[in-house]
């Protein structure tokens, strides 16, 4: 059984179980291993992908239910929000051990696309999703804010 | 599967290291090619070009390209290793920093032992201390070699030579050579003895910004952890393992996992049952479907809550003496004013946000395994036990590991020997098998940071000064029964107790015993080990007897550390950036703790507001600390937001409890950890220091949950006896 989506602005077509959750088809069928699984019940967001530009936990989203939309992984990023936030995770020198960090800039960049200036809050509200037990924290809310001026017209 | 595939990252390494002899051996490197997903180095990308290179030891090779690897024997799992190993080598190397990358070592104890542990591993915050001499002296030997190398090829001396960001230089930079110029000419020449080491006030790199080597592979999804292995031909397994610690499989039946398709076969292990299958939706299918029966008969059975009990029991009885000044019994009996408080700390899970995993490819006469592997040495040995085959046969590919907190360091290797076995009981037949746990699987898989029961007394005398303090630990050794249990000392395993045995401030009466219990529960040290609670109990308590003395909690403590000036300043430190003296609207709070560990020396000042609800906000921490020599100040202070947030996490909310022997949590939902909407401002002053570097991965973690606790009493007048201070229930 196979499906067909757009997977970083190209058409996949995918064989496999259609209940197998999204990030594993990523993972090991489209060979993406930069979403990362950490919890598999959508409680931690390393999984995080962008369906139709939205942030979604890879992990609980059956393969079937992306047939003909639009998946967004890290490894397809490219507008300058998402390659924003990327620079500005290198230069305020956000990860530690990384493996959560895919998660939190998909998450980081789905905000910036719908919010070029984001509050606290909205960071809050926007990264409470994703853990790092690393706790850089401190570092994602200030790499969300510095993407967010380095792309202010 | 994807054509993904992952090359041998090792082979070629491995078969010159074997051919290069011993530390200091000089050898032509041979050339590797780098291609499509073989990522074996990490930082600046390797040349795709074969290069004959100059590899004056162990821990450095440098290419015909001019790139410099840095080989590390420590596992970089966030703390910053690679970064900082990598930084003293290049410091004395006068290396080009945009030319370094690092590389993990191979398992070899001979070359790469940790000088702490006597073997290969990592941990106890020691990776700097370990490197400090031995790879400043790499990185400087080799140097001198490259200069001898110039020296010879244009004929003049080599005092008027000078090294410049990888670049050596002859008069007045006239003449000039990359290294990569000169490593044919220096692999022909001898390595020098000694080495004069770098006047400090010249280091380049050691004391700045030097900008961590795995930050961009880690910000764009191309860094390479465990999970992400993948081999021709590789099956992916997972193990269902007993609902209760010291249960066995009775029977199982496998009909309906073996049914699902892509499942390959299913094996019964020592540990439990493995689905073996093309992909891990397969192998989790296969999974829920097992039907098993357990043997519980030898299982711990018991609830947490009754093991608290009995430790609340214990504490009343006589333990072992860890520490003993004076007459701490009597002094107290004599005291014009008592105090006394009991702590209760749960089980902890390190909960890394990779879970547990490793490949195994296993052969009749080999077995070669790639991990987020911290502790080398053991694992090889267990892995060859389990295996059956000899310690030499057993090579490691050590990988990032998607953090630890202690977890991936554990003396009976319990991922790796699941890996071996299964991959034995599949048929040893050389097909690579990746192992993956859950989250479920990490959150009931033991290993966890013990229970610990904290009863304390101290005494006052009529002028508000301590004479008597008594402190009891109750809880289970985390070495007793494992390789380590050398470490326990006339009874008293130095884990349990360190942070309280070595309280620092000056009493006349101490004595601290320790009543060390059994369960079935398996427990592992979980970072800064035991001054995850002894830190607590101790500056908690001291801060209730300062409050006793009618003293303010900052100068109460500053009295008592005459002999302790290091402690001493890190604590006035914080104070000073904190505004200690300065008042706080109502419903805010400030508290103040300090600690050692692995011979840093941290003070943190927290401020809270609480709401009329009781609800708890940390609002900011200030982190004082002396870590000797700090060789990369963004490092250390990412340690400590980290140390802060990850401590801060558990004194809130973590918890494993055990209900009839059956673990009461899942998953994130009920082990909850800090999330960024709780993550207080933190901020980071380093004590400027030239003592040689100390620690920074664990320290952080110690004083955060006293000094919140301290916080909420200045702000309530309640304290916290019973952590985490919020229990959470699945819903």
């Amino acid at each position: 059984m196979s499906t067909s989506f757009v997977l970083n602005g190209k058409p996949a077509t995918l064989d496999a179980d259609p209940k197998m959750p999204l990030l594993w088809a990523i993972r090991e069928v489209a060979g993406l291993p930069g979403t990362k699984f950490g919890c598999g019940m959508a409680l931690c967001g390393a999984c995080t992908v962008h369906l139709d530009g939205k942030a979604t936990r890879s992990c609980v989203t059956p393969l079937s239910s992306v047939a003909g939309r639009n998946v967004t992984t890290i490894e397809g990023l490219a507008t300058a929000r998402a390659k924003a936030v990327q620079a500005a995770w290198i230069k305020l020198q956000v990860p530690q051990c990384g493996y959560c960090q895919s998660g939190q800039i998909m998450s980081a960049t789905a905000l910036l696309e719908t919010n070029s200036a984001p509050s606290d809050a909205d960071i809050d509200s926007a990264m409470s999703g994703n853990i790092c037990r690393c706790a850089t924290y401190s570092r994602i809310r200030a790499a969300i804010h510095a993407a967010a001026d380095s792309v202010k017209v | 599967m994807s054509n993904n595939t992952l090359a041998n990252p090792r082979a070629t390494r491995r078969d010159f290291l074997k051919s290069a002899g011993s530390i200091g051996a000089v050898a032509l490197t041979i050339g590797f090619e780098l291609g499509g997903a073989t990522r074996r180095a990490f930082g600046a990308p390797a040349s795709p070009v074969a290069a004959a290179g100059f590899t004056p030891n162990a821990f450095l090779r440098i290419g015909s390209d001019s790139s410099v690897t840095v080989i590390a024997k420590h596992v970089e799992m966030g703390q910053g290793a690679y970064t900082g190993i990598a930084t003293i080598v290049a410091e004395e190397l006068d290396a080009d920093w945009k030319q370094v990358r690092v590389e993990s070592a191979p398992a070899d104890a001979k070359r790469y032992a940790n000088f702490v542990f006597g073997m290969q591993g990592t941990g106890g915050s020691s990776a700097m201390a370990n490197s400090w001499n031995q790879l400043r002296e790499a990185g400087g030997k080799a140097r001198a070699v490259l200069l001898a190398a110039a020296a010879k090829e244009w004929k003049v001396p080599v005092a008027e030579l000078t090294v410049e960001q990888g670049t050596v230089y002859h008069a007045g930079k006239k003449r000039r050579a990359a290294f990569g110029a000169l490593v044919a000419t220096a692999a022909t020449l001898p390595i020098p003895e000694t080495v004069q080491l770098k006047d400090p006030k010249d280091f380049k790199l050691i004391g700045h910004q030097v900008p961590r080597v795995d930050a961009a592979a880690k910000s764009d999804g191309t860094a390479q952890f465990t999970i992400d292995v993948v081999l021709p031909g590789m099956l992916v397994a997972l193990l269902k393992r007993p609902p209760l610690f010291g249960a066995t499989v009775k029977s199982f039946d496998a009909a309906a996992a073996g049914a699902v398709p892509g499942v390959v076969k299913v094996v019964q292990v020592p540990r439990g049952i493995a689905v073996v299958a093309k992909s891990f939706w397969a192998a989790k299918q296969g999974r829920d479907a097992l039907k098993i029966e357990w043997d519980d008969s030898k299982a711990e059975k018991r609830s947490s809550a009754a093991l608290m009990d009995e430790y609340r029991r214990l504490a009343d009885q006589p333990g072992l003496p860890a520490r003993k000044e004076g007459d701490a019994v009597q002094a107290i009996k004599d005291a014009k004013r008592k105090v006394s408080a009991s702590y209760e700390f749960p089980y902890l899970a390190h909960a890394p946000m990779e879970p547990l995993d490793a490949v195994v490819k296993l052969s009749a006469n080999s077995c070669e395994i790639w991990a987020g592997d911290q502790f080398q040495t053991v694992d090889q040995a267990n892995a060859a036990h389990t295996a059956g085959l000899d310690p030499q046969q057993v090579s490691i590919h050590t990988l990032y590991a998607g953090g630890s907190f202690g977890r991936r360091a554990n003396p009976g290797s319990d991922y790796i020997v699941e890996a071996v076995s299964i991959a034995k009981a599949f048929g040893a037949d050389g097909t690579p098998i990746k192992l993956q746990w859950t989250r479920e699987d990490d959150i009931h898989g033991g290993l966890y940071r013990p229970m610990y029961f904290h009863k304390l007394e101290a005494g006052l005398n009529a002028e508000g000064q301590l004479t008597g303090w008594r402190h009891v630990i109750v809880g289970q050794s985390i070495v007793a029964g494992t390789p380590f249990a050398g470490l326990i000392k006339d009874g008293i395993d130095g884990t349990s107790v360190e942070g309280a045995a070595n309280i620092p401030y000056a009493i006349p009466n101490v004595a601290v015993d320790l009543s060390t219990t059994q369960t079935g529960v398996p427990v592992l040290w979980w970072r800064v080990v035991g001054s995850s609670h002894t830190a607590f109990a101790v500056e908690a308590f001291i801060d209730e007897v300062a409050h006793a003395a009618g003293q303010d909690g900052f100068t109460f403590r500053r009295n008592l550390l005459d002999q302790h000036p290091r402690m001493k300043a890190v604590l006035e430190l914080a104070a000073e950036k904190a505004g200690w003296s300065t008042p706080l609207p109502p419903g805010k709070g400030r508290g103040i703790a300090v600690a050692e560990a692995f011979k840093t020396f941290v003070a943190q000042v927290a401020e809270v507001s609480v709401d009329k609800d009781g609800q708890v906000k940390v609002d900011r921490v200030v982190c004082a600390l002396d870590c000797g020599t700090p060789i990369n100040p963004d490092i250390i202070a990412a340690q400590m937001e980290g140390g802060i947030g990850f401590g801060l996490g558990a004194i809130l909310y973590g918890a494993i409890t055990l209900k009839d022997g059956r673990i009461e949590q899942d998953n994130f939902n009920a082990y909850r950890v800090l999330r960024i909407n709780e993550m207080p401002k933190v901020e980071v002053h380093i004590v400027p220091s030239a003592e040689p570097p100390t620690g920074v991965g664990e320290p952080g973690v110690a004083p955060v949950g006293p000094a919140v606790a301290n916080a909420i009493f200045a702000a309530t007048g309640k304290r916290h006896y019973v952590l985490p201070f919020t229990r959470v229930s699945a819903s």
